[in-house]
C-alpha cells in the first residue's frame, strides 16, 4: 500500500503540459493555488474544478493515477474536516452530546476538504508532467536573485531533486522491511497508538541507516563524476521560453483574472 | 607511459571511540605496486574485504594513500589542483546501481558528468549519445532508471562515466548485486569499451568467469597483491587460490582433478572448448 504514494513522480508521456518551460508550471501552480484560497464561493471553486480537469486533461495522464496519490492524503483531509466540521461556532445543525456541528463548520470543512483535492491534485499534475531535473532547474533560475546574497539556491535544488530520485527506493526499501519483520510476527495493525509507534521503531532504525548508507554512496558517486556544486556547470537541457510557453502565461493570466472576477461579483 | 602506477601505497583506515581517540587500525591496503599500461584490461580479484574496493577509490583521488604514491597519467593524485582532471581521467562505476544513479531519466544521468565538467549543451548531447549508443541503452534513454533492470542500471553508469571521456574506466564490484543475465551484460558492455573504444579497464570483482578475459589479474588478500599474472599463470594455481579463499572456474576446477589424477592435461584450462580439446587430443594420442 506504501509503493501507492505517486506525490512527486514524474510520469512519462509526450503532452503539451510535458512540453511546458518548468518554470511556467512552477508559477502557474503557484497561482493556481492562491487562486483556490483566495474566495469561498462555490463558484470560483467551480471555476477552478473545471479549469484542473482541462489542465488533466492535456496532460495525457491517466486520472485514476492522479486518484491514487489522493488516497496517500486522506488521512489529513478526514483530520481537517473533523477539526473544522466540530469546533467552528455557529449556527447549530446537529447536536450530539457536547458536540455540535455548525452550518458555518459543515460549510468551511467542505470548502477545505475541496481545497486541499484541488491543491494535491494540481500540485502532483506539475510533478507528474515536470522531471525532478526540470524542476530544480526552475526553481535554481526563479531564485536566482537569492544566489546573489549567498544563498545556497542551487545546492537546495539538487537535494530536493536528489530526495524526488530516491522517495520511490525507500518506498521500496520500507515495503521490504516492513514484510521482514511481519516474517517474524511483528504486528503494525493492533494495538493502541503507543504500541503502533513503537513497533515502527524496528522500521525507522534500518530505513533510516540504509538511507544514510545510500547517502554516503551517493555523495561518492557524484563527485566521482566530478560535481563541485553550482558553480562551472553547464546544462545539458537549459531552460528557453517558447511560443506555447508565452501562451500558457497569458492563459494563466486569463484564468486568474476570471476567479476575481466571479469572485468579486458573487 | 603508464596510465596508472602506485608505488608501495598503504591505506589505514582508523577506528575511533566517541571522544576521537584512535582505538584501533585497519590496514586495508598494504605496500601494493601496481602499473597498468593504456588499453589494458586489468582484473582485481579478492574475497570480501580484502581492500579492493579501498583501492579502487584511490584511483579517482577518493581516497589518498598514507604511505606511497599514487599517479594518474602522470598525475600525482594528492596534487589538489588536478583533482577534476584525474577524476575525468579515470571514471569509477559502483557496485549498487541503485545509489549512483542521480537523476531520474536515462539521458539526464548520463549528461549529468559532462555538465560537471562545464562542456557546452551541444557537445553534451553529443556524448550521450555516443556513450548510450556505446552500451547498447540508446532506446532507453527516456526512461526512468527506476524501471531498468540491474544490468540495464549498471550500462547506464558505465555510459555515465564513458561520457566523461575518460581514458580508464574502475569498476568495483559491478555484477555484484546482478543475476547472471545481468552480469553478462555488464561484463560484454566493460569488454567492449576495451576493445573497440580502447579504454583501459579495470575491473575489480570475485567472480572468477569475468576476469579470463583480462590481460592481467592481480590478486589481492589483507590488502597486499599476493599472486598476479595472466589468467591462465593465475588458475594454473588452483590451491593457491583456495587458500586465498577464491573458486576457480569450474571448468578449470574440473582440469585441475583430471591432472591430479593422473591425465596429462595442460594446467590453466580457462574454457570449456579448451579442456574438450585437450581431452580429444589426449584419448587420440593413446
Ligand atoms: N570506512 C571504513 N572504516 C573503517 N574500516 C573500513 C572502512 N571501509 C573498509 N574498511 C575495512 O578495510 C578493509 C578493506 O575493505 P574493502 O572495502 O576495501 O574490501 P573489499 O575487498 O572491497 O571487500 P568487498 O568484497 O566486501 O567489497 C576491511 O577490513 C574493512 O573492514
Ligand atoms: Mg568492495
Amino acid at each position: 500500500m506504501i509503493r501507492e504514494i505517486t506525490i512527486g513522480q514524474y510520469y512519462q508521456t509526450d503532452s503539451v503540459l510535458h512540453r511546458l518551460d518548468p518554470r511556467v508550471k512552477l508559477i502557474f501552480v503557484i497561482l493556481y493555488i492562491v487562486s483556490i484560497f483566495l474566495y469561498r464561493k462555490p463558484l470560483p471553486f467551480l471555476l477552478a474544478a473545471l479549469f484542473l480537469a482541462l489542465c488533466v486533461g492535456l496532460s495525457k495522464v491517466p486520472f485514476s493515477y492522479i486518484v491514487r496519490g489522493l488516497k496517500a492524503v486522506v488521512v489529513l483531509m478526514l483530520f481537517t474536516a473533523v477539526f473544522n466540521l466540530f469546533l467552528t461556532p455557529g449556527e447549530t445543525l446537529v447536536a450530539w452530546g457536547g458536540l455540535k456541528i455548525t452550518k458555518e463548520g459543515a460549510l468551511i470543512a467542505a470548502f477545505m476538504a475541496a481545497r486541499l483535492v484541488l491543491l494535491i491534485i494540481s500540485s502532483s499534475l506539475m510533478t507528474l508532467t515536470t522531471t525532478p531535473t526540470q524542476l530544480t532547474d526552475a526553481m535554481e533560475k526563479l531564485l536566482w536573485p537569492l544566489q546573489k546574497i549567498h544563498l545556497p539556491v542551487h545546492e537546495v535544488a539538487m537535494m530536493m531533486s536528489i530526495a524526488l530520485r530516491f522517495i520511490p527506493i525507500l518506498l521500496e526499501e520500507t515495503d521490504k522491511i516492513m514484510k521482514a519483520q511481519m516474517a517474524r510476527g511483528a504486528d503494525f495493525e493492533s494495538g493502541n497508538l503507543l504500541r503502533r509507534l513503537k513497533a515502527m521503531v524496528p522500521i525507522l532504525v534500518p530505513l533510516f541507516i540504509s538511507a544514510f548508507r545510500r547517502a554516503n554512496d551517493l555523495a561518492m558517486a557524484m563527485e566521482a563524476r566530478c560535481y563541485q556544486g553550482g558553480e562551472g556547470r553547464t546544462k545539458m537541457k537549459p531552460l528557453r521560453y517558447k511560443g506555447a510557453d508565452t501562451v500558457a502565461y497569458l492563459i494563466l493570466m486569463v484564468y486568474l483574472a476570471a476567479v476575481i472576477a466571479v469572485g468579486k461579483l458573487t | 607511459m603508464n596510465i596508472i602506477d602506485l608505488k608501495k601505497v598503504v591505506y589505514e583506515y582508523f577506528r575511533r571511540d566517541d571522544e576521537g581517540n584512535v582505538t584501533g587500525i585497519t590496514t586495508a591496503v598494504d605496500h601494493v605496486d601496481l602499473s597498468v599500461k593504456p588499453g589494458d584490461f586489468i582484473a582485481i580479484l579478492g574475497h570480501n574485504g580484502s581492500g579492493k574496493s579501498t583501492l579502487a577509490k584511490h584511483l579517482n583521488a577518493i581516497l589518498y594513500p598514507s604511505e606511497g604514491t599514487v599517479w594518474v597519467d602522470g598525475m600525482d593524485t594528492t596534487e589538489e589542483d588536478k583533482l577534476m582532471q584525474i577524476r575525468q581521467t579515470t571514471g569509477m562505476v559502483f557496485q549498487n546501481p541503485d545509489n549512483q544513479i542521480i537523476a531520474q531519466i536515462v539521458e539526464e544521468d548520463v549528461g549529468f558528468g559532462p555538465e560537471n565538467l562545464g562542456v557546452p549543451t551541444k557537445k553534451i548531447w553529443e556524448r550521450v549519445e555516443e556513450s548510450l549508443k556505446a552500451v547498447g541503452m540508446y532506446e532507453f534513454r527516456k526512461k526512468s532508471p527506476n524501471r531498468l533492470s540491474g544490468g540495464q542500471k549498471q550500462r547506464v553508469s558505465i555510459a555515465g562515466v564513458l561520457a566523461m571521456h575518460p581514458k580508464c574506466i574502475v569498476l568495483d564490484e559491478p555484477t555484484a548485486m546482478l543475476d547472471p543475465a545481468g552480469r553478462r551484460e555488464v561484463i560484454r558492455a566493460a569488454r567492449a569499451l576495451n576493445d573497440v573504444e580502447k579504454i583501459t579497464v579495470i575491473l575489480i570483482t570475485h567472480y572468477m568467469e569475468e576476469v579470463i578475459y583480462a590481460d592481467h589479474v592481480y590478486v589481492m588478500d589483507h590488502g597486499s597483491v599476493k599472486m598476479e599474472g595472466s589468467p591462465r599463470e593465475v588458475f594454473s594455481r588452483v590451491d593457491e587460490l583456495s587458500a586465498l579463499h577464491l573458486t576457480v572456474p569450474q571448468v578449470t576446477l574440473l582440469a585441475d582433478r583430471l591432472k591430479k589424477s593422473g591425465l596429462p592435461i595442460k594446467s590453466g584450462i580457462l574454457t570449456r572448448d579448451e579442456l574438450t580439446a585437450e581431452l580429444v587430443r589426449i584419448k587420440s594420442g593413446r
